[in-house]
């Protein structure tokens, strides 16, 4: 199967994977290790991936999560990004997708413009996060939150769903974006 | 002089190539200037090469200082060996023990000396902390072949010692167990060098197979070694401009379209190589970026054939 589903796989027991697609590999590997660094009371999986469609010769657990990582200083990441996007199953945009933005914090290396990931994250309707990967700190607190909403999405928070965390994110975004 | 002795001085010499022959003389340090002096260098190296034998049998030079000459030999020429590296590792709570480097070439050559009857063993310190050791294998009838040593760098303040590739894949357990006892510690992890594979398990990487064909080609393209430092390179590009469409102004334009690009770098060969693996390129990268250490050229003018 070449296009993701969310709810192919029967879920491991107190796993969360998570996915990081994103051209960035470097990047990406620190950030799961960001995350793996976590404490956290479900098992945790980091995949990574260059791009989708995801190899076919790799078996894999059911992703409960993922993130299209684009870097705001290369056009290429962006387009990558937007070609995977046609890999995955349309009930995974229920909550189980979203976009992260690295790279605002240095302006004058931007090649993407800001309102570029606005607007494709306003299109899958799904939360976009800014962060500049590179630096500690920062990356450190995403991490922290990736996993939370990993754990959400995974189905470990009682009484919170990804479609709950969706909406709640949604309603706490900027109204003027319906105008785009 | 021991007759083998002396072949091995000979044959050690003569490796070294007639440009480096003055300065690893002198690195080695056995010979003095003013016997040295006495010498003609600029004689055939054969012939230098028996006086040099003469002038150390003379001093009485033994078999230990032949192996110094073969580690400083080998000290110029490490880029010609492949090393493994291993990494020491430390169980969480244990002190770190003050490292005396005596001691430690002491119980180093005492350990191997008793598992092993015919074993030559030689060191050289070298900079920051590290140590040089030479060791030459023999067995239980026969004396240590002198021609296959096996080299052991390691740095005392890190956790890590470096082997030069041995035939004997069997003694590095052995090797491994003259750190053990020595540290204290629990036993050598091999870790190649190069490619970082992760060491976390629930980190898959699901383009495994795509990112180490990335590595291998970028190793082909620009080897194992630090590349030359280079802060720029040009390419002026010069076309007229080509269409499918008939007409226009820029097809019917006489002068050529120009265009000028310019990389700079603190160090743009190791930034250029790191591209593919970082995923900012595709591998292989074009042959115009590549191309440069092999030209020895940095200014790029491309035209129309």
């Amino acid at each position: 199967m070449s296009v993701l589903r969310p709810l192919d796989k029967l879920p491991g027991l107190n796993t969360a994977t998570i996915l990081l697609v994103g051209t960035e590999d470097a990047l990406l590997q620190q950030l799961a290790d960001a995350m793996l660094k976590e404490d956290c009371a479900s098992e945790l999986k980091v995949h990574l991936a260059k791009s989708l469609p995801l190899p076919s010769s790799v078996t894999r657990p059911r992703i409960d999560l993922i993130m299209f990582v684009v870097n705001l200083h290369s056009k290429y990441s962006l387009r990558n990004v937007e070609e995977s996007l046609h890999h995955v199953d349309a009930t995974f945009f229920l909550g189980k997708v979203g976009f992260l933005a690295t790279g605002a914090g240095r302006e004058s290396h931007c090649s993407v413009h800001r309102n570029t990931v606005v607007k494709l994250a306003h299109t899958y309707r799904s939360p976009l996060l800014f962060c500049d990967l590179e630096v500690e700190g920062f990356r450190a607190t995403m991490a922290q939150r990736l996993v939370r909403m990993l754990q959400i999405c995974a189905g470990h928070v009682p009484g919170l769903s990804a479609l709950n965390l969706l909406s709640l994110l949604r309603s706490s975004e900027n109204p003027s974006l319906e105008d785009l | 002089m021991d007759e083998t002795v002396a072949e091995f001085f000979k044959r050690t010499i003569l490796k070294i190539p007639m440009a480096e022959m003055m300065t690893i003389l002198k690195a080695w340090d056995f010979l003095s200037e003013n016997q040295l002096q006495t010498v003609n260098f600029r004689q055939r190296k054969e012939s230098l090469v028996q006086d040099l034998v003469l002038l150390c049998e003379k001093k009485r030079a033994s078999l230990n200082d032949a192996a110094i000459l073969d580690i400083v030999y080998t000290q110029f020429h490490r880029h010609q060996k492949v090393w493994d590296v291993f990494r020491m590792s430390r169980e969480p709570g244990e002190d770190i023990d003050l490292f005396d480097m005596e001691q430690f070439k002491r119980s180093f050559k005492k350990i191997l000396q008793r598992a092993l009857k015919n074993v030559t063993i030689s060191f050289r310190d070298a900079e920051e902390n590290a140590v040089w050791i030479r060791i030459a294998w023999g067995s239980q009838y026969r004396k240590p072949n002198q021609y296959r040593p096996v080299y052991v760098v390691y740095y005392s303040q890190t956790p890590y010692a470096f082997t030069s590739s041995s035939q004997l894949r069997s003694n590095i357990p052995l090797l491994g167990q003259t750190f053990e006892t020595h540290n204290s510690t629990t036993p050598l992890q091999e870790r190649s060098l190069g490619l970082d594979i992760n060491m976390d398990s629930r980190i898959i990487h699901e383009n495994r197979i795509e990112k180490e064909r990335v590595q291998r080609v970028t190793q082909e393209t620009f080897g194992y070694y630090p590349q030359p430092r280079l802060e720029f390179a040009q390419y002026k590009l010069e076309t007229k401009f080509k269409s499918d469409l008939n007409g226009g102004i820029l097809a019917e334009r006489e002068e050529p379209l120009r265009c000028l690009i310019k990389f700079s770098s603190p160090h743009l060969l190791e930034a250029l190589k790191a591209l593919a693996p970082a995923g900012i390129a595709d591998a292989p990268l074009s042959p115009l970026l590549t191309c440069i250490p092999n030209k020895g050229m940095n200014y790029f003018k491309i035209r129309d054939k």
